[in-house]
């Protein structure tokens, strides 16, 4: 895991789709560093043969039966819409004419 | 029992209804007199919409004047943390991407208490989407510690622990991913209580790690911490993690002294890095559990060191995961300088977010990323499996184990907020029970020479509450720290 304390702060900034100014890319690239640093405590772990744990107990999955219930109105759903017309989500143009 | 109805537990105030001698109304409007005169200081609380409180107040009177009272939460003010959905009402996340929210929908917990009559009231501070230690990376202002203002009150769910410390409200709801809930009770002096994972329903949870995430109570007392839980335990069809059993009666379960315990102090926890003062007030508590006749021995969970790294690493993949619906397009904040799609996302993100969060999202997608998976990822759900397996054998010898909440009293604002690995320790004692699922409270043991609290944390066994509430109720029963009222 040594290799990772290089992390191209640009690059996963842009993978988790978050804009950071320059001072905050200097900042973080020195916490990172150290976080990371911490975070290889890890490697000295023997971990041969040991399941991964996504949930402390047994999950199973869940049937639900297929009932229509009640929801919400195109209007309800829209309140918090930061841009909305004719009941729909305004958003830029995605694909080119 | 106090004649102030602002400083009595809930079980107080659930008497004095039933009996006449105040009614919710009254009860309301003593709570709003008490938070217009010290949230000025306190700031526990982000919004109050104290119309819709007295509103609920007089429903309550009329229900009670009919004969037809809900049970012992009708009338009993519960305040809630921020990140938990209350209809017509808005959710921040104490976050600026939130800041215009209103909730379409009512959490299952919600539910739950305006189905027992309880009075739902107030939106109270965090730090940002409960991402850290000391609510001060709350975008709206941080809360004060109310037993030293110039003291952090603890986090994330800091707004929920101050305001009952405070006397601002007799209960209220935090949310526990690593610790917040419980640090932050200790450090203000009252109990906070994170349940078993599954126990109580996430639904209408603002998420931040699914697989830690617990919703839970704070209150002055243990008997109303379960009183609480039991008003928002249970099986819920909306949370396909939630566990189906029969929620017991937690009230019931503490009028019984518990039997003959042997109770574990894992050697881990109780090393070096612990104040002094932290460590007497917990021996204290220790020897208090000796002299009832419980058994204490030393016991082992040699994985301890490793839950930093491993909590660190599973909640930013989940919270890099979670957090990506905010994303500028359906209900948050977008950024006006956006001129394509991928803009919105990442502008209005970096507007929206403050600076932990994006730290998080950032190390998150990093521990995600292809290349790292398996270094960091499925290292740490591997590490996860072992960390578990060391409670469940140290709860092959041990009826519950005993350490200290958080290994310092309260500290000051600004102290710790430049260095996110020292915030990061805060829940070097917390985040273990999490991580393997576990049911764990904190309840105040008294107070340092310069007077703030100190926790003593338990751990109980999963799905067995009961116990947890009869260990801690034992001890609090006795010494009733949280009934100590700061000077505000």
């Amino acid at each position: 895991m040594g290799e990772s304390q290089e992390m191209d702060i640009g690059y996963v900034a842009n993978l988790a789709r978050i804009e950071l100014s320059d001072e905050e890319k200097e900042k973080f690239r020195d916490q990172f560093g150290d976080i990371l640093k911490y975070f290889d405590r890890l490697s000295e772990v023997d971990v041969e043969g040991v399941e991964p744990t996504a949930h402390a107990f047994p999950r199973h999955n869940v049937w639900d039966q297929d009932e229509a219930r009640p929801g919400f109105s195109a209007e309800e759903a829209l309140a918090n819409a930061p841009a909305q017309r004719q009941a729909q989500v305004v958003v830029p143009k995605v694909i080119e004419e | 029992m106090s004649d102030t109805l602002h400083e009595m537990t809930a079980a107080e105030l659930g008497e004095a209804l039933a009996t006449g001698k105040a009614s919710a109304v009254e009860i309301a409007r003593s709570f709003i007199d008490r938070a217009e005169a010290v949230d000025g200081k306190v700031h526990a609380f982000l919004h109050r919409d104290d119309e819709d409180f007295l509103a609920q107040a007089h429903a309550s009177d009329e229900r009670r004047s009919k004969g037809e009272s809900l049970g012992p939460m009708d009338g009993v003010p519960v305040a809630v943390k921020d990140v938990i959905s209350v209809k017509g009402q808005p959710l921040t996340a104490a976050s600026r991407i939130l800041e215009n929210y209103v909730s379409p929908y009512d959490a299952t917990v919600v539910v739950k208490l305006k189905r027992a009559g309880a009075l739902v009231w107030g939106r109270l501070n965090l730090d940002e989407f409960a991402m850290g230690s000391s609510t001060e990376n709350s975008a709206y202002g941080a809360t004060n510690n109310p037993w030293d203002l110039a003291c952090v009150p603890g986090g994330s769910s800091g707004g929920s622990a101050a305001a009952v410390a405070a006397r601002e409200a007799p209960l209220t709801l935090g949310s526990d991913t690593g610790g917040s809930i419980r640090q932050p009770a200790a450090l203000c002096g009252v109990v906070g209580m994170k349940p078993t994972y599954g126990m109580v329903s996430r639904y209408g949870l603002a998420a931040f790690a699914s697989s830690l995430d617990q919703i839970g109570p704070f209150s002055q007392t243990v008997e109303d911490a379960a009183l609480l839980l039991q008003t928002i335990s249970g099986h819920d069809p909306l949370d396909s993690t939630s566990y189906p059993s029969e929620v017991p009666d937690y009230r019931q379960a503490i009028a019984e002294k518990p039997g003959p315990l042997k109770l574990g102090l894992p050697k881990e926890f109780f090393g070096e890095g612990i104040d002094a003062e932290v460590r007497q007030l917990v021996d204290e508590a220790i020897q208090f559990y000796r002299n009832e006749g419980h058994e204490v021995v030393e016991i082992s969970l040699p994985m301890t060191d490793l839950s930093i790294p491993v909590y660190y690493l599973i909640a930013t993949a989940e919270a890099s995961s979670n957090l990506a619906r905010y994303d500028g397009i359906r209900y948050t904040h977008r950024s006006d300088r956006a001129e394509n799609a991928i803009d919105v996302y990442a502008k209005s993100r970096g507007e929206g977010f403050g600076e932990e969060v994006k730290r998080r999202c950032i190390l998150g997608a990093y521990a995600l990323s292809s290349g790292y998976y398996d270094a960091y990822y499925l290292k740490a759900q591997k590490t996860r499996t072992l960390i578990r397996r060391d409670f469940e054998k140290a709860f092959e010898q041990v009826d519950a184990i005993l350490t200290p909440t958080s290994p310092t009293p309260a500290f000051r604002q600004g102290e710790r907020s430049e260095d996110p690995i020292a915030m990061y320790l805060s829940d070097v004692f917390t985040i273990s029970t999490n991580l393997a699922g576990l049911p764990a409270l904190s309840v105040p043991c008294g107070f340092t020479g310069v007077g703030l609290p100190v926790g003593l944390h338990i751990i109980g066994q999963a799905f067995k509450e009961a116990d947890l509430f009869r260990v801690a109720h034992a001890y609090d029963a006795v010494h009733s720290f949280g009934r100590k009222v700061p000077k505000l």
